[in-house]
């Protein structure tokens, strides 16, 4: 079963086409990534599956009911999470509060109930020694911990990662990357924005392109790479 | 990684949170008793003090804690006052309990004001605000069963025979007067101790970190399941209930009231943001540092007329430039302590075992 669906799905910001009649299934339980050029309209794409902005056009379907027209938080608690491409901390609070929100209002349950998760999610991300200072303190790669342990938090089924390898070197990236493998292999599906094609074909089992806000493929990852409409326009080599 | 179970616990109570309590409750019981011995001039000092203590803690409330800068409270310092004077001429209600129908006068005029404000952000969201107040203050102003423009006093039947007040009469021996300034100081105590108390209740509760998820960062706060649309409601509504109480006390002891000064910019938003700043914004201890500094300077500044003001305004302008925190934040930041603790700190499994040395496993 597709645990999300985007049928026909477009989206404009004044005259500009961002999103431009998308459709793509994801079964349960894959992880997909979508790449493109930058402008191509990533991270608007996710913006419109978390319902952090709405589709002027077509549906988004989870778990198969209809949630075009749900809120953001309604779709968080309906089991999708989300890391930002810049990382958004709630930068006054500690890493382990950022958790505790994240875990108590995106799965409604009570402080109790979840401090010994959010501990356990600190610890999975490596953030544990830092989980009483505040996150406005924290070095890139923790910001970016930060964001996959506070999806983590309010327990995904459908997590959505915006370049979440961006920026890193090569040993904080692979961490990562082995974290991310390890989430995945627990069943949760997984669509991962990126540039860092390494990172991104180690974990995923198909691959989507995106460019002026059209779906340009979909496939398996080697065969798309492979094809000649993304290398000319993903990759800009003229063939 | 260990798959040992965690076994991790949380903690907000500090060293220092344990002694204030306890200094807490020895100042509410001296403060109660402190009519027994204090001269009336004193008493009114405190209640002025503990009056603005409560403004400030809405306030802070609504900016420190919602993110809404709101400079239109003097819209339910008015309302509140005006509310009570209204029930007390009008229905002929016992001014104590009409106190509470001020309360309420702001709460319901909160409902289509928040409607409206809502819709504007920042800077927009504090011009909306005061435009509101401004034009509840000329809508007040045509009522004429309550003076009109130019006010009215409480009438001599309501302040005589005030509930208590006889009865404070015969315990202190002073003259009517002196009794209704006693009451008003209990009254104001008991306001500034339950909003003081009731705001630290809702700072640690669940809703507490959703409040304060919005204000570091609303998208983010939405993503995770946080409904901000409705935190932003509960601080403005309790904040205009809370201030709407403090407007009727304030005007109960005033026993005079007239559009202009129930709804005064400067007596009931711009020095509450001067408390909230100096004192030290988004903290609970701020605002009571802030009112004492506040008292003081005022108290050496009274007789220098409009150097007062600018005064006021230049320290305001050196604490926002050199410490933004405000003076409690200046002191937290180099010694660590906190009165009101609201941080959840998570203690013992790895926390306890190994020193924040094992950051990469």
């Amino acid at each position: 079963m597709a645990i999300l669906a985007l049928k026909n799905v477009s989206k404009s910001f004044g005259a500009l086409k961002v999103t431009d009649d998308v459709s793509f299934e994801v079964p349960e339980g894959q992880a997909l990534g979508i790449i493109g050029p930058n402008g191509a309209g990533k991270s608007t794409l996710f913006n419109l599956i978390t319902g952090n902005i709405s589709a002027d056009s077509g549906t988004v379907e989870f778990l198969g009911r209809d949630v075009t027209r749900t809120l953001a938080r309604q779709r968080c608690l309906a089991g999708i999470g989300r890391s930002f491409q810049i990382p958004q901390p709630f930068s006054k609070l500690t890493v382990y509060e950022n958790l505790l929100v994240a875990a108590t209002f995106g799965r409604d349950r009570s402080e109790r109930e979840v401090a010994q998760t959010c501990a356990v999610i600190l610890e999975r991300t490596e953030l544990i020694a830092k989980a009483n200072q505040p996150a406005g303190g924290l070095s890139l790669l923790e910001r970016k911990r930060l964001e996959l342990a506070r999806a983590m938090a309010t327990h995904p089924k459908l997590l959505l990662l915006d370049e979440i390898a961006g920026g890193l070197t090569d040993g904080e990236c692979q961490s990562l990357i082995e974290t991310i493998k390890a989430i995945h292999a627990e069943g949760v599906t997984i669509i991962w924005i990126e540039h860092v094609l390494h990172a991104l074909n180690s974990v995923v089992e198909r691959l989507l392109v995106l460019d002026f806000g059209r779906v340009i493929g979909i496939g398996e990852p080697a065969a798309i790479m492979e094809s000649k409409e993304v290398r000319e326009i993903y990759l800009g080599i003229d063939i | 990684m260990s798959k040992l179970p965690p076994n991790y616990s949380v903690q907000t109570r500090t060293r220092a949170s344990s002694i204030s309590a306890i200094v807490a409750l020895v100042l509410v019981v001296v403060a109660i008793a402190l009519p027994a011995f204090a001269s009336r001039s004193l008493i009114q000092d405190m209640f002025f003090i503990l009056t603005m203590l409560v403004l400030a803690q809405f306030w802070n409330l609504l900016a420190g804690y919602g993110g809404l800068v709101s400079v239109g409270q003097q819209a339910f310092v008015g309302i509140g006052a005006y509310a009570m004077f209204g029930v007390v001429i009008l229905l002929g209600f016992d001014p104590v309990a009409s106190i509470l129908i001020g309360g309420i006068a702001a709460l319901v005029l909160a409902i289509p004001t928040a409607f409206f404000a809502f819709r504007l952000q920042g800077a927009y969201f504090a011009i909306g605000t005061w435009v509101i107040a401004e034009v509840v203050r000329l809508l007040v102003a045509q009522w004429k069963s309550v003076g009109g423009g130019t006010g009215t006093s409480l009438p001599r039947s309501a302040t005589s025979d005030m509930w208590f007040t006889g009865t404070i009469e015969t315990l202190f021996d002073v003259k009517s007067a002196a009794a209704r300034d006693i009451l008003a100081y209990w009254l104001a105590v008991v306001l500034a101790v339950a909003t003081i108390a009731g705001i630290y209740w809702l700072l640690r509760t669940k809703r507490g970190l959703g409040l304060a998820a919005v204000r570091d960062n609303i998208e983010a706060a939405k993503s995770v399941g946080v409904d901000a649309v409705r935190m932003k409601w509960l601080v403005f509504l309790v904040s205009a209930f809370g201030t709407g109480l403090a407007g009727g006390l304030i005007y109960l002891q005033k026993a005079r009231i007239s559009p202009d000064a129930a709804f005064s910019l400067q007596d009931w938003t711009a020095y509450v943001i001067f408390i909230v700043v100096i004192g030290g914004i988004g903290t609970i201890e701020g605002p009571i540092l802030g009112v004492l500094v506040f008292f003081i300077l005022q108290s050496l500044l009274a007789d220098y007329g409009s150097w007062y003001l600018m005064v006021l305004g230049l320290i305001g302008i050196a604490i926002m430039l050199f410490a933004p925190r405000g003076l409690w934040g200046l002191f937290s930041d180099r010694t660590g302590i906190e009165l009101f603790p609201v941080r959840r700190r998570l203690t013992g499994g790895r926390l306890s075992a190994t020193l924040p040395s094992s950051k990469e496993e």
